[in-house]
């Protein structure tokens, strides 16, 4: 199919939704879903049929996540000509509310025209009316501020169209711009060039390493082989974070076209999505997606009308965190133990099937077409020096707002941590920004001015992640942190190198040692002496940044180990 | 040896659930490299890996029962023991640990004189944790037979799985 018609497909779809006069949309992504978004959805719909208006009064949207997690289930409402009100807490009662207090009752006259009415409908309409504004009154304190910081200093374009459109309909995407980098690389655009600017665009990988993206496929582009790779990795095993899964839910499109993009900018025929298998719903909904753009010509073979044919499918991971690592990850869909090996030779040049392959997050692919839209020069003027475009938090811990947001590099923590967060609740103090998960550190209050980019976090001991930011306030004593992240790697090292299967352990018992209030001075010296050894010597990144929580909790609040000595 | 006849027959049991097992291999040309992919669907269907079923993948596959169980082995989905009728899993991410996640598995532990990670006694219920189910927004998270739920304490939640646990027995 030519891209022409595809593109009809989604005006046709954006026409369909302008007749709506009001869009009510639904967040049913899996944080919403477990603050009971499913039972909203229904009271909306049923809502919606009870008052019996006619049917382009309003629609009801699936959609993803809106981002203010800890306050759903959220629901927007986007009238024409009006803006849009977001509301939180929507439980069932509230749901319905919502629309008797937006959606007009089914009469031939609407509110405009009350004067011309005789009097006894008009008093009809009164009451109408006011049972109206009687359950506008209700949902009022429900409203949340579009204008308040936690929105206000967001950039989105990773989460673009995340919590505009409904996930599982392509039309929805094509609405919205979708495919159309895809076209465009497709018609106007040698391999090279899509490299070339991909580079100039100074996007970086966003699973935490901020390997130059362009660079890897020039790499791949360069390397003489009939077979090619691109792997997607939407393994996402770090605790507190879950950005990818996210974008897997709420946007597959998005993330299926960054990886066409990217097979056809380094010439690979197939490629996998490795998806977490704790991610059910990611899954199914990337399967969907995949099945769509196999049916609309956009998968398979001469996509678009073009030369070019790429195939795609799905892996499952089965719980190993270790399998983030690129190599672990190849031999996971080889349907082999996840276990990381010398690097190099690196994937670029010998990958899955020793064949040269790609491997990029999820995040950095759902980047890509944006860069095409907009240009490279475009993305590139966001950020910093260093690091370009925006990231994607995932937003938890002792804060006010929580959730999952997308900023500008560059940004300090200070304003994610209080104006997007809305600082620490109950009273209480703000204690340290972790991030990176077990393979990052914590921040003090002291540094929260630093702006967020790959290599600021490096120098304060931390790193970027893949981009879990927690909270703690003053109730956690740090060196109890550091023993829950040190146990997470124990569990998590794949044992194949000695520094990180011995060396998680030791720590571990060491800080158990200090926090038992049995271990002397000598003991902090010898810890932070074994964190060293363990971080030069691991095979992979696991081990190599195993003690990473160790040492900057050391490093930020070495009183608190100090005190524990006996 | 497994040959290619033996393949396409049936498990001796008759029991249909291995169907799946089947399926999933035909799907993938009974390549070696399915492994993970038939594991995966085994764990889907049966809920959990008996001795039985990783021979049974290992005569399908043509791979040696040390690889399997090897592979099985390394990932934490894969579980060999069957679970309880009822199932909670409390999610012990970052977000959930630092919201008190620990407090919630020691309740639920005390209640029913179990450890994280083992069934009662009785078969009824069984206590597992996660390492990040990705609600961190709604911190702390538990699951109960399928339906999460967000924002929890030690005490309601050990209360609710009792409360429901006492409705089944009722």
């Amino acid at each position: 199919m030519k891209f022409a018609k595809i593109e009809e497909l989604g005006r046709k779809e954006k026409a369909r939704q302008a007749e709506f006069k009001r869009r009510i949309f639904c967040c049913t992504s899996t944080a919403c879903l477990s603050a009971g978004a499913g039972a909203t959805h229904q009271a909306l719909k049923q809502a919606l049929a009870a008052i019996g208006c006619d049917e382009k009064e309003a629609e009801i949207v699936q959609t993803g996540c809106m981002g203010l997690c800890s306050r759903g289930p959220l629901v927007r409402v986007e009238t024409r000509q009006e803006d849009p009100v977001l509301y939180g807490y929507v439980d069932s009662e509230i749901a319905q509310a919502v629309v008797r207090g937006h959606v007009p009752v089914a009469e031939p006259a609407s509110d405009g025209e009350a004067g011309q009415e005789p009097a006894s409908a008009h008093d009809m309409l009164h009451f109408r009316a006011g049972r109206r504004s009687t359950a506008r009154e209700r949902i009022r304190k429900h409203v949340i501020s579009l204008a308040s910081p936690f929105f206000s200093k967001q950039v989105k374009i990773v989460l673009n169209e995340v919590g505009q459109i409904d996930p599982q309909v392509i039309e929805d995407y094509l609405a919205h711009g979708g495919y159309r980098a895809l076209a465009r690389v497709l018609e106007e655009m040698s391999p090279e060039q899509v490299c070339d600017e991909i580079l100039a665009s100074g996007l970086r990988g966003r699973g935490g390493a901020g390997f130059p993206t362009g660079q890897k496929w020039h790499y791949v582009r360069g390397e003489r082989s009939d077979r090619k790779f691109v792997i997607v990795n939407g393994d996402e095993g770090d605790p507190g974070a879950y950005m990818d899964r996210t974008v897997m839910e709420d946007n597959p499109h998005r993330v299926l076209e960054g990886m066409l993009i990217c097979a056809y900018a380094v010439g690979a025929s197939s490629g996998y999505l490795y998806i977490r298998g704790e991610y059910p719903i990611a899954i199914d909904r990337i399967r969907k997606a995949l099945i769509a753009a196999r049916r609309k010509g956009l998968l398979g073979r001469s996509i678009l009308g073009s030369d070019f044919s790429f195939t795609a499918d799905i892996r499952i991971g089965a719980g190993a965190f270790v399998c983030g690592e690129e190599t672990a990850l190849i031999y996971s869909v080889e349907g082999k133990r996840g276990m990381p090996r010398m690097r190099p030779p690196y994937p670029s040049t010998s990958g899955l099937w020793d064949q040269p392959t790609v491997i990029n997050n999820v995040e950095t692919m759902a980047c890509v077409p944006s860069i095409i839209n907009h240009g490279a020069g475009w993305y590139a003027q966001i950020g910093t020096e260093t690091s370009k475009g925006t990231k994607v938090f995932a937003l938890a811990g002792q804060l006010k707002n929580t959730g999952l947001i997308e900023v500008p590099m560059g940004i300090t923590l200070r304003e994610i941590v209080f104006d997007i967060g809305g600082g620490v609740p109950n009273g209480r103090a703000f204690k340290a920004a972790q991030t990176g998960g077990p393979s990052g550190g914590c921040i003090p209050e002291a540094h929260l001015d630093t702006p967020v980019d790959y290599e600021s976090l490096t120098t304060l001991g931390s790193i970027m992640g893949s981009g879990g930011l927690v909270i703690v306030d003053d109730q956690t004593r740090m060196p109890d942190f550091a023993r829950f992240f040190i146990d997470f790697c124990v569990d998590e090292s794949c044992g194949k190198c000695i520094p990180c299967r011995v060396g998680t352990v030791q720590i571990r018992s060491r800080l158990d040692k200090i926090i038992a209030g049995e271990a002397g001075p000598q003991d902090l010296v010898k810890l932070e002496a074994l964190c060293q050894r363990v971080k030069t010597s691991s095979l992979c990144g696991l081990g190599q940044s195993a003690p990473n929580p160790v040492l900057s909790t050391l490093r930020y609040f070495r009183d608190e180990y100090e005190e524990m000595l006996a | 040896m497994p040959t290619q006849a033996r393949k396409n027959e049936p498990h001796p049991s008759g029991d249909e659930r291995y169907r799946a097992i089947d399926l999933t291999a035909r799907k993938f040309k009974f390549e070696k490299d399915a492994l993970l992919e038939v594991l995966n669907s085994a764990q889907e269907t049966f809920g959990y890996l008996s001795r039985d079923i990783l021979i049974y993948i290992s005569n399908q596959l043509g791979v040696p029962m040390a690889q399997v169980y090897g592979v099985a082995t390394f990932y934490h989905l894969f579980t060999f023991d069957p679970l309880g009728e009822h199932h909670c899993i409390v999610c012990t991410g970052t977000a959930c640990h630092v919201k008190g996640a620990d407090r919630i598995i020691a309740a639920l532990s005390e209640a029913f004189g179990i450890q994280a990670g083992e069934t009662t006694p009785d078969g009824v219920f069984s206590l597992t944790t996660a390492r990040c189910l990705g609600s961190c927004g709604l911190a702390p998270v538990l699951v109960f037979d399928g339906s999460v739920s967000g924002k929890q304490t030690a005490e309601a939640a050990s209360r609710r799985v009792q409360e429901l646990l006492a409705r089944e027995a009722a």
